[in-house]
């Protein structure tokens, strides 16, 4: 197998996107102050990265909806209207001053789902309440007996079958010729007759509704990361989304429950599936790295925690199609930055993997013993993550500070390291919040090594 | 000796599990003595559970085993007077705000298995409803789910109205979840937490004696 430690290639790349992460294009600072705050920002990012120590700890917030609770806006209201978005992102930025900025695009733009009928998700006011958080609705949008039909053609069943179930309003494309078909002139008017079809034709009256909402969604969510940047100095982090292929499969395709019978049922057709989904999920994140200038691409794991697998079957099945993704990111000089929720102790041995090399990936962990991951990432890859959601929520200030300069003494001092909540922020209290960041920045400074 | 019914289950081997069964009811088997093989083998996987050698998987692949053997046992059982008796009675709900059924499933299932009987409300329960099947249902447990940090206050609203309702002293309250401690347990006012279906089963034995 190809050493990516020996291809100069993703450090050169690398260099190149932390370039545009410095100085994000399209940004106008609002004063020679907030320029060098983010410049410094970015550099302490860059730092921890690559295993270095930063002036400071950076601080980071794994934010879920937890901005519009605090500005007293209703995610409902948030993704419906993008002012009240733009404002509760503004106010919890400013108020928190996290070293990362959270992503206004994290919420989506709720009409364009509605317009759509979407039923992969409730999300507020639409299935759950206008205060709670979007959710999965779990069921099996891909059936056992259609994994032969993924591997041939991803796109083609995402299109004509995936699609179909997860939005009502596309319900017709059911009956859509693949569009493989149009190969020469006379297999093409065939091909084109779907689309006459009314019922065809309304769905896709559905879709450009969708596609001008969300293109409004868009700009305003550029524009306000843009803003949080020019006026408070706060990097972007997230430049970029993918899934770890096992999670593909799992979460939104076969459901928690379907690839859990299926490990047992059918082995061999989901290790295909597996390796099929690899240069469709390294390829979604390289198209959209870049997103507010920066070179993390965001990577959700879900079905690989402790207590969802054994660790063979960790092993064999969830671990060699997430080590692809991560070689293929870090080759194309991104920073491959996993989220991992849960609990990941029965993991450190697989993940600590030599064939990554040391100084190219990040991991966020929720309930994994941050001594046992320090004494394993240290010279590896950066970490940072474990301020637990319950003590933000039911804990007093003065346990937070504890806590978090407890952490800090255990892992910190190595470098390589950031502080930040194990799990998404959704509820909590702004004093604990207040307490983790104040005490990352007062307790968190490297100044006595250096 | 041990029995190939049993072998087969706990060793995750559907098709010579389904395949076993058939044979024994073709056989003339007592369909009780089959379901109590069945209970037998998930004695085995609940205790790997606990000891942690055997995983999620292994239990949702044991219910789907248990389902599809019952299924078959069914049209064969004769008298329903002989269900056995029932170690208690739980009612389990995912709180308001939280749509998450995966973990409570789980947790109806296994206490099912273990012999209690099980009231599942669903996902996205209202404090009322869960006051209501205390009322109508008269469990000794209460297993309140929840995967958000947004079940936090859900949780704790439902244990308020269980009181208000002045039935708290009549129930012993249970929480899990992901992101579920000791902390939360206080925070809520629950009598216990349990981390995982196995600890929710312990929970409800304690809890009822049995």
């Amino acid at each position: 197998m190809e050493r990516p430690s020996q291809e100069p290639t993703g450090a050169r790349k690398f260099e190149q996107w932390t370039r545009r992460w410095l100085a994000p294009e399209g940004v106008e600072f609002c004063s020679g102050g907030v320029a060098e705050a983010h410049r410094q920002r970015v550099g302490m990012l860059i730092d921890v990265i690559r295993l270095r120590k930063p002036e400071r700890i950076p601080l980071s917030l794994a934010t879920g909806f937890y901005p519009f609770a605090y500005a007293g806006v209703t995610g409902q209201e948030a993704m419906h209207d993008y002012g009240k978005l733009g404002y509760a992102m503004k106010k919890y930025h400013a108020d928190f001053l996290p070293d990362t900025q959270a992503s206004a695009m994290l919420y989506g733009p709720g009409r364009a789902f509605e317009a759509l009928d979407y039923r992969l998700y409730h999300w507020p006011g639409h299935g759950v309440a206008p205060t709670a958080p979007y959710q999965c609705v779990e069921a099996e949008y891909m059936r056992a007996d259609e994994y032969d039909r993924l591997i041939n053609d991803p796109s083609g069943f995402f299109l004509r079958e995936y699609l179909p179930r997860v939005f009502g309003a596309l319900e017709p494309w059911k009956g859509l010729t693949p569009l493989t078909d149009i190969v020469e002139l006379p297999f093409t008017g065939g091909a084109l007759v779907p689309f006459g079809l009314p019922e065809v034709q309304a769905s896709l009256r559905k879709l450009m509704e969708a596609g001008d909402e969300a293109l409004r969604w868009a700009q305003a969510g550029g524009a306000i990361g843009n803003e949080i940047k020019a006026t408070l100095g706060l990097p972007s982090l997230i430049g970029g989304f993918t899934k770890a292929p096992y999670d593909t499969l799992g979460d939104t395709l076969r459901g928690t429950r379907g690839i859990m019978l299926d490990k047992f049922r059918q082995p061999g057709k989901l290790l295909a599936a597996l390796d099929r989904l690899v240069p469709l999920a390294i390829e979604m994140a390289v198209r959209w790295a870049g997103l507010g200038g920066a070179p993390v691409i965001f990577i959700p794991l879900h079905k690989g925690a402790d207590g969802f697998l054994s660790t063979p079957d960790f092993r064999k099945f969830y671990w060699p199609t997430l080590k692809q993704v991560i070689l293929g990111l870090v080759r194309e000089g991104l920073v491959p930055f996993m989220f991992v929720e849960g609990g990941y102790n029965q993991r450190l041995d697989v993940i600590v993997d030599p064939d990554i090399p040391a100084g190219t990936t990040m991991w966020l962990f929720d309930q994994t013993d941050m001594r046992e991951v320090k004494k394993r990432f240290t010279g590896w890859a950066c970490f940072g993550g474990n301020v637990p959601a319950s003590l933000l929520k039911a804990g007093r200030p003065e346990e937070v500070r504890d806590y978090v300069k407890r952490l800090i003494d255990d892992v910190a001092a190595d470098g390589g390291y950031f502080l930040s909540t194990g799990a998404v922020l959704d509820d909590a209290s702004a004093a604990n919040v207040h307490a983790m960041l104040d005490t990352g920045r007062e307790y968190g400074r490297y100044r006595q090594e250096s | 000796m041990a029995k190939p019914l049993v072998e087969a289950i706990a060793a995750m081997r559907e098709e010579d599990a389904l395949r076993i069964a058939d044979q024994l009811l073709d056989g003339g088997e007592d369909p009780l003595l089959i379901l109590e093989d069945c209970r037998e083998a998930l004695g085995v996987i609940g205790r790997r559970f606990e000891e942690g050698d055997c995983f999620i998987p292994e239990l949702i692949m044991a219910g789907e085993m248990l389902s599809q053997i019952s299924t078959r046992v069914k049209p064969h059982l004769k008298d329903q007077g002989k269900e056995p008796v029932k170690l208690g009675r739980v009612v389990m709900g995912t709180v308001q705000g939280d749509i998450h059924n995966i973990g409570k499933d789980i947790v109806v299932f296994m206490l099912d298995a273990s012999g209690f009987e099980v009231q599942d409300l669903g996902v996205d329960v209202p404090p009322a409803r869960f006051v209501e099947a205390v009322r109508q249902f008269e469990p000794q447990v209460v297993g309140l789910s929840g995967f958000l940090t947004l079940a936090y206050d859900p949780m704790r609203r439902t244990v308020e109205a269980l009181a208000e309702a002045g039935l708290r002293s009549q129930v012993k309250v249970m929480i899990g979840g992901g992101l579920v401690d000791d902390r939360i347990r206080r925070y809520t006012g629950a009598d216990a937490y349990g981390k995982d279906a196995a600890a929710a089963v312990a929970l409800a034995k304690g809890f009822t004696g049995a």
